[in-house]
């Protein structure tokens, strides 16, 4: 029987099939959780009491709620929309999040595929779904819609370039591209890079930020402006997309983050025998705290305007992140 | 205080307080929410609304005339009344017989009021009261014209007329 299961699974397609039935079913899960620990968090810092009448206790099946609710919803798409446009853009948000899965590394084999190149992947990936997000935008036919649209696109250009220069601190202290390799590269140092790297780590979570359109940096939905930005026009099951997206690109943000900086699946002090077990546990906790300190900016800080988040990137986290790369550098070849 | 008047502190400093207030809320809210808690469990724990608060418009069929002020005065158009005489016998005989008008019909359609109040300010007979009752949502929009009758329960929750100050 457990012969005839390994072989099963060592079929590419027998295993690839689980792999991205276990992703598909990780999203909405991951989706659920942060966003509802998202409505509770907030109503608790607004003094509010939040979601409390779905599903009994506290409210739990909120969610699962407000999902099926979306199901139900007429599926409206505006008369002058670009139609085939206007849906993909949804399903392009959301492979983007299902990519970054890939290589996220959740304990010492467990990823999904450990490219070499793992870093520079989920960097050139993250940046597909503003494609479905200007996508989403360009084809709804509404002003507000495309001014949230290329907002988006003009945010890209400020953060993208800090999201890269941060990481190549951690990636020059770990010697490899490789996700699993500078988890490992963190273990044999004994410490996370977060230690030595704060400034880089400071300046990912700012551009993660950006990254994730969310407030301070939400200026392509900005509510207060833009009716909704890009999302004004979508309703029912492809809002839902880009919501559990969203949610899911938190946790793929935070993932990495807590993969380059703070050690990943490893702990100072957690013996390697148990990591096969622990690490999981170990990422995802170290994701909920990050996922927690994103929730906390949100309902504390007022949204920028886009052109301060330029100026914040250009004259502040793209030189403090070069100087970082270099005093890095030089310490890694004099040390 | 960053106020602008040279008193500055440390940059981010704002930011920190900021963060400090909020997690500070969050947790007062959690383990004290005897104590912090700003709204209520609605269904299950009501709050009691203020005594004069704007909740809905009940009518006094007694002392109403059908004189037809307040769905003339009504900026929507959302009061319907209708009304006949009714003759009555003269007190003396001889006499010239009395006439009552009665109402028949006095619907407020409250999908459309907008709960300005000027029906309530009109009336000279005082036959309209804001009353601060609020629970009459209905699942169709047509079931928002409600009548006479419920217009008259609504008087049961008409609050006591403060005394006039001397």
């Amino acid at each position: 029987m457990t012969t005839f299961v390994t072989e099963l699974f060592s079929n590419f397609w027998v295993s690839l099939a689980a792999k991205l039935a276990l992703v598909a079913m990780m999203i909405p899960l991951i989706g659920m959780v942060i966003g509802f620990a998202e409505m509770k968090l907030s109503a608790k810092m607004q003094s509010r009491i939040g979601p409390y009448f779905a599903g009994g206790r506290w409210g739990w099946a909120q969610l699962i709620a407000d999902g099926v609710k979306f199901f139900q919803k007429e599926d409206l798409i505006p008369e002058d929309a670009d139609r085939p446009v206007f849906k993909s853009a949804p399903l392009l948000v959301l492979v983007g999040t299902v990519a970054l899965f890939v290589v996220i590394p959740f304990g010492p084999g467990l990823i999904f595929r450990d490219l070499s190149v793992g870093i520079f992947y989920a960097l050139a990936i993250s940046s597909i779904s503003t494609i479905g997000v200007l996508m989403a935008g360009w084809s709804s036919a509404n002003k507000y819609s495309l001014m949230g649209g290329l907002r988006a696109a003009g945010q890209l250009i400020a953060y993208e370039l800090p999201l890269v220069l941060a990481v190549v601190g951690s990636v020059i202290m770990a010697g490899t591209l490789s996700m699993s390799g500078i988890v490992e590269a963190q273990i044999a140092a004994g410490y996370p890079f977060v230690i030595l790297q704060v400034v880089g780590f400071a300046i990912f979570m700012i551009a993660a930020l950006a990254e994730l359109t969310r407030i301070p940096f939400d200026m392509p939905i900005a509510e207060s402006e833009l009716v909704m930005g890009y999302l004004t026009e979508y309703s029912g099951f492809r809002f839902l997309f880009f919501f559990l997206a969203e949610f899911a690109n938190m946790f793929t943000m935070s993932a990495i983050a807590a993969t380059l900086f703070l050690g990943g699946y490893w702990l100072p002090g957690i013996p390697e025998s148990v990591l096969e077990f622990a690490g999981p546990v170990i990422l995802i906790g170290k994701v909920f705290i990050l996922s927690f300190v994103m929730i906390w900016f949100r309902w504390t800080f007022p949204r920028f305007r886009e052109d301060q988040l330029q100026t914040l990137a250009w004259k502040w986290l793209i030189p403090i992140a070069l100087a970082n790369i270099v005093i890095t550098a030089v310490l890694k070849v004099l040390l | 205080m960053a106020n602008g008047n040279g008193s500055r502190t440390l940059l981010g400093m704002g930011m920190v307080k900021g963060l400090f207030v909020t997690i500070t809320t969050m947790f007062k809210t959690i383990f004290l929410p005897k104590k912090h808690l700003a709204t209520v469990n609605y269904p299950k724990v009501k709050e009691t609304p203020a005594p004069r608060a704007r909740g809905v418009i009940a009518l006094d069929q007694e002392a109403c005339t059908v004189c037809m002020l307040c769905a003339r005065q009504c900026p929507d158009w959302c009061i319907y009344i209708e009304g006949h005489k009714e003759e009555q016998p003269p007190s003396k005989p001889g006499g010239r017989i009395k006439v009552r008008a009665t109402l028949d019909r006095f619907d407020i359609d409250y999908a459309l009021c907008m709960y300005c109040g000027i029906c309530v300010e009109v009336c000279p007979f005082d036959a309209l009261f804001w009353t601060p009752e609020y629970e009459y949502s209905e699942t169709q929009m047509g079931e928002m014209l409600h009548d006479m009758d419920r217009l008259q329960d609504w008087m049961k929750t008409v609050p006591e007329v403060p005394a006039l100050e001397p």
